[in-house]
């Protein structure tokens, strides 16, 4: 039995997560970034993970109850991602990696996701929403890859939902305010639309929004077209990647998958189509060091290496350009 | 009336002419029918099934117009989200293009690039050419039917994507005869169209290496 250390820094989250080959998690343990004000600052998010990055580290030993040399794996988050924020949890990996001289991997952040949720969503191959700050696509498993079969051509739904708060003066985290303010909303305010083929497109969507709460339509209001017009859209085509996939189960990840109203628009969808809905729990739907170990463990068993001189990071690393060796 | 397609956005019904529109009428009709859907509010659903319709409906009055074969439609109620349009008697082209004789299939591959191209030409993106959504006549006319997923666009990425499409659906059905097939439809594609054909044909390639876009053949389930 081999034991993985994954750390995850893509964007505000610096995770450990420490995991065993049989798929028992021994700890999950992070700290988020938060900007004092605006969005994310990539230099201050990766110097925030620099000096936070022991702290996580020794928290998750000490709740696994082990030590560094009972480790057998580390393995990184390499992509997609910020590049200093990236840069960061790579140096930390290969620093690890050298000084217990254990082997070292890196993983795709969006494949770590789908990957850790076929194991706690006790999933086999499902169809994957996965929506979050930095990412919105529509994946699922094909000849041998895992396939985009709808993504955002602009901004992912969770940015567009967060701008908007900060936008219109919501405080962070903006999605469970605007949920709540969504649950208060009368009356439906018509929004563009934007599906295109099997792609998404948000941008013009928020900055109508913006516009209407400057205008003076009520917040609970917009907030509540907002949520329904972007749901509808990402809902649309999961459900288009369902129909052609004939998968018979369907997921939902990332941050935005806390959204009560998008999981219930998408398990009636998923009704409809006979197919299981499965949402893993909160802590693993979001950023987190343990998906990482998981997918390194995933990858290390079934022959993957990594040179020191392969593992630097790429920030536009496709999901479907990884080459799954282990399905 | 009888169902014939459940897809992920319509239903298609086969009915008779002279019950569905004037008992004077002969022939049997398609009707096309927006489904509603009870994940999205009935504000989103509404104007959804009603712009969608009638987006639908003048994309095919002007591909005709444009000299594309589309069946004539007769009917069109927003409300109701439903298209009535001619029933083209014929057959799928997925099911007979590789039993073709060479000759005939060369005369179906000219007029696919040469209807492509016009639509094109006049604006419009069709969204989903695949050969399950072209009707082959009894006297070698070549229909295009289901603007579903057709758009105004005539920006080179849109059309490079509708030609990516074609050449995916090709590669995933046809696979035997995807090289000439492709090949001779871009020749006929590049004639029609003029200049500025090669540089959607160019950028049809690229979407190719992009390896994102999947062929849809199949998006519908029965």
């Amino acid at each position: 039995m081999m034991i993985c250390l994954g750390i995850e820094g893509t964007a505000h989250t610096f995770g450990i997560g420490l995991m065993n080959s049989r798929g028992k998690i021994l700890a999950n343990c992070w700290k988020t970034y938060i900007p004092e004000s605006g969005g994310i600052h990539p230099r201050e998010a990766a110097r925030f993970h620099a000096q936070n990055a022991g702290k996580v580290i020794e928290e998750a030993m000490r709740i696994a109850g082990i030590s560094p040399q009972d480790l057998d794996l580390i393995a990184f988050s390499q992509g997609p991602g910020l590049g200093p924020v990236l840069r960061t949890a790579a140096t930390v990996a290969r620093a690890l990696a050298a000084w217990l001289e254990i082997p070292i991997i890196g993983v795709n952040h969006c494949i770590a996701h789908v990957e850790i949720g076929r194991l706690v969503g006790k999933a086999k191959d499902p169809l994957t929403v996965y929506v979050s700050g930095g990412n919105t696509q529509v994946i699922a498993f094909a000849s041998g890859r895992y396939r985009i079969f709808g993504e955002t051509l602009d901004i992912p739904l969770g940015n567009c939902l967060d701008v908007f708060a900060r936008e219109v003066g919501i405080p962070h985290p903006g999605g469970p305010k605007i949920e709540k303010l969504a649950k208060r909303g009368k009356k439906y305010l018509h929004l563009p639309y934007a599906v295109k083929g099997m792609d998404l497109s948000f941008s013009g969507i928020l900055s109508e929004a913006i516009r209407l709460v400057e205008s003076g339509e009520r917040l609970e209001d917009v907030a509540y077209s907002l949520q329904e017009t972007t749901f509808a859209a990402l809902v649309e085509v999961s459900e288009r990647a369902l129909a052609h996939t004939e998968k018979k189960e369907l997921m939902l990840t990332g941050g935005v998958a806390a959204n009560k109203r998008l999981r219930e628009m998408l398990s009636l969808m998923a009704k409809e189509h006979g197919a299981k809905f499965v949402v893993p729990p909160a802590e693993l739907c979001q950023d987190n060091g343990v998906m990482i170990a998981w997918t390194g463990l995933l990858a290390y068993k079934s022959g993957c290496r990594q040179r020191l001189e392969e593992t630097q990071v790429k920030q536009r690393w496709r999901t479907d350009e990884v080459e799954v060796t282990w399905r | 009336m009888e169902m014939i397609k459940k897809g992920a956005e319509a239903d298609l019904y086969l009915a008779d002419f002279h019950s569905v529109l004037h008992r004077g009428g002969k022939g049997k009709v398609i009707i096309k029918l927006r489904i509603s859907k009870k994940y999205r509010i009935p504000e989103i659903d509404r104007w959804l099934r009603k712009s969608r319709t009638s987006l639908e409906a003048k994309l095919m009055m002007d591909a005709k117009a444009a000299g594309v074969p589309v069946p004539v439609i007769f009917e069109v109620d927003p409300e109701s989200s439903k298209i009535v349009m001619k029933f083209i008697e014929g057959i799928q082209l997925k099911k007979i293009l590789d039993r073709m004789p060479t000759k005939r299939r060369r005369k179906v591959y000219r007029k696919i690039g040469e209807y492509v191209a016009k639509l094109h030409r006049a604006g419009i993106v069709h969204g989903d050419l695949t050969t399950s959504n072209m009707i082959l006549t009894e006297n070698d006319e070549v229909f295009f039917i289901d603007f579903g997923l057709g758009e105004y666009d005539s920006s080179t990425e849109a059309r490079g994507v509708d030609l990516h499409l074609l050449r995916r659906a090709l590669e995933s059905v046809h696979f035997r005869i995807v090289n000439e097939a492709y090949h001779q439809i871009i020749e006929s594609y590049r004639k029609t169209f003029g200049s500025g054909a090669e540089e959607i044909i160019k950028r049809a390639e690229e979407i190719s290496k992009r390896g994102r876009y999947v062929a849809r053949e199949e998006r519908t389930w029965r």
